[in-house]
């Protein structure tokens, strides 16, 4: 078994011994559809909204929150520990390239947030007959460039944060507003067109529109594609420009 | 062929000079000490070894290649200080991880038990304590079967009856034919251990030579004790070869000298009769050398 398989199998099972971290990415925002899904009203069409029900809306900003759980809160953590405890510099040592912890990590977050997503799909399904991605090719696509794209940030906070601590906290930071901006608290359905206009190039934000577009069965649109591409590159490149192993 | 080659090593950390002059070299199948106060640069110039540093100045040359090439990491072993594992990782997953990082791993449970990790396999590596850590530390060093290990102030942590073990596990090793450069503190371990050392102070190469060698340097003088059985006076000791003072503490007589003067001494005595009660000699040991090429004790290091 090559040695990149391996690394990954045993980040994986680091992961699952981290209890608060698997609640978090795994299971929380499936109990969010869930505790959503039992207020009668949301299971209402509502006029407001377009006249679909909330609950509709909410499993395509759930799939958001677990991409941005994972990549904003666990995997910059991780891998800021792993630097600021010398885990990297250890492993420099050794023939095991030290990208492959980085490309280990970033399939653990993938993995993690596959299965997170198709748990918030089915129970949304199951539990309050919400229907599955009418463009499922078109979901795909916008649920894996915003996870690149959160992902690319989250490793920039990973490159910049001197300690495990503050990589924690400046993806808490980062956090909230982004998932504002994708409607967590307020569906962007009802925000003001201004916000709208704001939440459209915030990455978050262009993922939920492009999530919420497949949701409901058309592709999403050129301009939030493009905005998360954007962000993948950008991004992607100062993490790699920048990330150090010690 | 050494299998270590550093040529004038320079490394700064922004405006601090870390090592300003460091040459030596490595033979193979030895083992090869750096000693020195802290801060001397000991542990800057093993990372640059290891390929962990880019040096400013000099060169260095491990097995004819740049230090840097990751060919050389199937080669060498190196057990870095303060460097961890995720804590929820156990002792057997780092073992069995870390030997599938190499060409021609070692048996990892040969090692294990060789360093009495045993019965810790399945602890996670949170709950290890200092010296568990260490042995660990060491093990994954060990496991890729390196020609050269690298080794930073090894024993650090250890109890004495595990710094014993650890050193007969070295020892053990460098006769499989390892080459071992081992940072340390510890005279003890240096005298024991290494077959040549490197004394580092303030950046430089101060001293380069054995054990033996270095204690040599300083050990021209010797100090003889002893409790005549009758009263002898210090014209019949002065006159000997070899001894340049004669100091009286109450009873007691103290003979400095150098050479043979410890045989000159007692054939004197045995020959007038006079018996050399408590007989102790006093020979400077790595210890002194150490506080003599330096100027600090090996304990403030």
């Amino acid at each position: 078994m090559s040695v990149f398989v391996k690394l990954t199998r045993s980040e994986l099972r680091l992961y699952l011994r981290e209890p608060m971290l698997v609640f978090w990415g795994l299971i929380f925002p499936s109990v969010l559809v869930v505790i959503l899904g039992c207020v009668p009203a949301f299971r209402e069409p509502n006029p407001d909204i377009g006249g679909r029900r909330v609950i509709d809306l909410y499993v395509g900003i759930a799939v958001i929150l677990t991409v941005a759980m994972l990549a904003l809160q666990v995997a910059p953590a991780v891998l800021a520990t792993y630097r600021e405890r010398g885990v990297l510099r250890r492993l420099a040592t050794t023939p095991a390239p030290p990208a492959a912890l980085l490309g280990a990590q970033l399939v653990v977050s993938m993995v993690t947030a596959v299965v997170s997503v198709a748990l918030v799909l089915l129970v949304g399904r199951l539990g309050f007959d919400v229907a599955l991605p009418r463009q499922p090719a078109g979901f795909l696509l916008g649920f894996l460039l915003t996870a690149g794209a959160a992902l690319a940030i989250g490793l920039l906070v990973a490159a910049l944060a001197p300690s495990g601590k503050a990589a924690n906290a400046i993806g808490s930071v980062l956090f909230f507003p982004a998932m504002f901006f994708a409607g967590l608290w307020t569906p962007r359905e009802a925000f003001p067109e201004v916000l709208r206009r704001i939440s459209d190039v915030t990455p978050l934000g262009a993922g939920e529109k492009a999530v919420a577009a497949a949701m409901s069965g058309s592709w999403p649109s050129w301009g939030s594609l493009t905005v998360l591409v954007a962000y993948v590159v950008v991004f992607g490149f100062a993490a790699a420009r920048l990330f150090r192993w010690e | 062929m050494p299998v270590i080659d550093v040529k004038n090593l320079s490394k700064r950390y922004g405006g601090t000079v870390a090592v300003s002059d460091v040459s030596f070299t490595v033979e193979a199948g030895e083992i090869f000490g750096v000693l020195g106060p802290n801060g001397a640069g000991k542990t800057t110039t093993v990372e640059c070894v290891a390929g962990l540093r880019t040096p400013d100045g000099g060169t260095v040359s491990v097995l004819g290649r740049e230090p840097g090439d990751t060919a050389l990491r199937h080669s060498v072993g190196v057990q870095l200080q303060e460097s961890s594992l995720p804590d929820k990782l156990t002792v057997r997953e780092a073992l069995e991880l870390w030997s599938a990082f190499y060409e021609r791993p070692a048996d990892w449970r040969q090692l294990a038990s060789d360093l009495g990790l045993t019965g810790k396999l399945e602890e996670r590596f949170g709950k290890l304590s200092g010296g568990q850590k260490q042995r660990l530390s060491i093990a994954l060093a060990l496991v890729g079967n390196p020609r050269i290990a690298i080794l930073d102030e090894l024993t650090t942590g250890l109890d004495p009856q595990a710094r014993r073990d650890t050193w007969d596990l070295i020892a053990g090793v460098r006769d499989r034919g390892v080459t071992i450069v081992l940072v340390t503190h510890f005279m003890e371990e240096a005298e024991r251990l290494c077959d040549r050392l490197a004394v580092i102070d303030a950046g430089a190469v101060v001293a380069l030579d054995t054990p033996a060698g270095l204690v040599a340097r300083v050990a021209a003088e010797q100090r003889i004790r002893f409790r005549p059985s009758v009263p002898v006076s210090d014209e019949l000791l002065t006159g000997l070869d070899g001894v340049r003072g004669v100091l009286r503490h109450g009873p007691q007589v103290e003979v400095i000298g150098h050479g043979n003067v410890l045989q000159a001494v007692t054939a004197t005595l045995a020959a007038h009769d006079v018996i050399a009660h408590d007989l102790r000699v006093e020979q400077p040991g790595l210890d002194d050398a150490f506080v003599r090429l330096t100027g600090r004790a090996a304990e403030e290091a």
